[in-house]
């Protein structure tokens, strides 16, 4: 996967392929992993994960923590009474918990990744196909329900669908099942992206 | 000799920064920080999402197993998520409508983010938003919503049902295959998986 891929990215199938190497003239972008290969290798991080903290890993988590921070910092008492809040904040601050530092990594191995793919590029995506302001509102809403869906759920497509899957959860299916339903008709109502 | 008795329950900085570091690198090298190709499974024109899913389940599950059939760890030792079927069935549709309508899920939107998309950041703030909201709104009518259906006997098919763990591992390794044969007969059909270009030139 790695090595040095000096030559211009090549263009798969030769199929509806459009020119990105305009912004400087000479950015190569490097292919995606074929899906199988990005599986394995994520099924061996989940399981370094499951082999080193004795759980999976996962996303929606974090947000929670920095909820759960901001709140104990901003209104302590509101948070400390929260019914929802009260036993993560029992502890003191949980920014800076496994699920925050996991995150930030999430981040950084995301940023490195793009970078040496030469996939790094600040856009709006999507802008072009429902316009700036329909996007922001679309990713605003998106984020929106799926925040409060995942900690309906007790997690989201990671921490609850993949790692709980893995560690061969009921819950994991029936959520995965839904999340594709569900993501299947709303496509065909909602124009998302 | 070194002892060390699996798992470690590591908690600190160190082991969350691994951990995501590895995470974020993979997912992004899997096209997931891209919304256009995150929202073609659900056109299901590419089943990228779905094979790499399953594909790591598999390996992850099958590793389990095999780690603690040669002892490497106890039984009952990693966490598994309640069987709580409802609160997962009414979180899976809510988390499956905002990745329709936003384009990303919670980990990937930190992935879109970091591959310099916008819009990833403003889905980042909506769920920010919506952890507030339901921190806001969560009460004895939300907890009894969570709390239905639960299954009680146990949280795995084996311990909630008796099935054999080898049958569980065996269906979704035929799950498995059949994700890979269907999905890329429908890709074979329509316009393929989108590609790094395409990703990165964004939707249209």
């Amino acid at each position: 996967m790695a090595g040095q891929c000096v030559t211009t990215a090549k263009f798969p199938k030769g199929k509806k392929t459009m020119n990105t190497l305009s912004t400087d003239g000479r950015r190569t972008v490097k292919p995606f992993w074929p899906p199988m290969a990005a599986g394995i290798a994520l099924g061996l991080a989940l399981l370094f994960t499951f082999l080193i903290t004795g759980h999976g890993l996962g996303a929606s988590g974090a947000a929670t923590d920095v909820v759960a921070g901001t709140g104990l910092a901003v209104a302590p008492a509101a948070t400390q009474a929260n019914l929802y809040l009260a036993s993560k904040v029992a502890d003191g601050n949980p920014i800076g918990s496994w699920m925050t530092w996991e995150v930030l990594g999430l981040f950084i191995g995301a940023l490195v990744a793009s970078f040496m793919a030469g996939r790094f590029r600040v856009q709006l995506d999507a802008a072009r196909s429902v316009g700036s302001s329909g996007r922001i509102v679309r990713a605003l809403a998106g984020g929106l329900l799926a925040g409060f869906g995942a900690r309906v759920a007790g997690g989201c497509t990671s921490g609850l669908g993949l790692s709980g899957a893995a560690a061969l959860g009921i819950a994991a299916f029936v959520f995965l099942a839904l999340f594709f339903a569900t993501g299947l008709i709303v496509n065909r109502i909602v124009r998302g992206v | 000799m070194l002892d060390l008795h699996f798992p470690l329950h590591t908690s600190g900085a160190l082991s969350g920064l691994i951990c995501g570091v590895l995470f974020g690198f993979i997912l992004e090298n899997a096209g997931f920080g891209s919304p256009l190709k995150l929202t073609s499974q659900f056109r299901l024109t590419d089943w990228s999402v779905f094979k790499v899913m399953f594909t790591a389940i598999v390996v992850a599950a099958f590793g389990l197993w095999i780690l603690r059939l040669v002892g490497v760890i106890p039984p009952d030792s990693v966490a598994v998520p309640q069987a709580l079927v409802m609160a997962s069935a009414v979180g899976g549709v809510l988390v499956g409508a905002g990745f329709a309508i936003g384009g990303y899920c919670p980990g990937t939107s930190v992935a879109g983010l970091a591959s310099g998309r916008l819009d990833a950041l403003v889905f980042i703030v909506g769920l920010l938003v919506g952890t507030f909201a339901f921190v806001g709104l969560y009460g004895p009518t939300i907890r009894t919503m969570m709390a239905m259906g639960s299954i009680v006997d146990g949280d795995t098919f084996t311990d909630a049902y008796g099935v054999a763990e080898p049958i569980v591992l065996a269906v979704l390794a035929a799950a498995l295959v059949a994700v890979f044969y269907f999905g890329s007969w429908f890709e074979r059909r329509g316009p393929g998986p989108v590609s790094a270009e395409q990703a990165v030139a964004g939707a249209e």
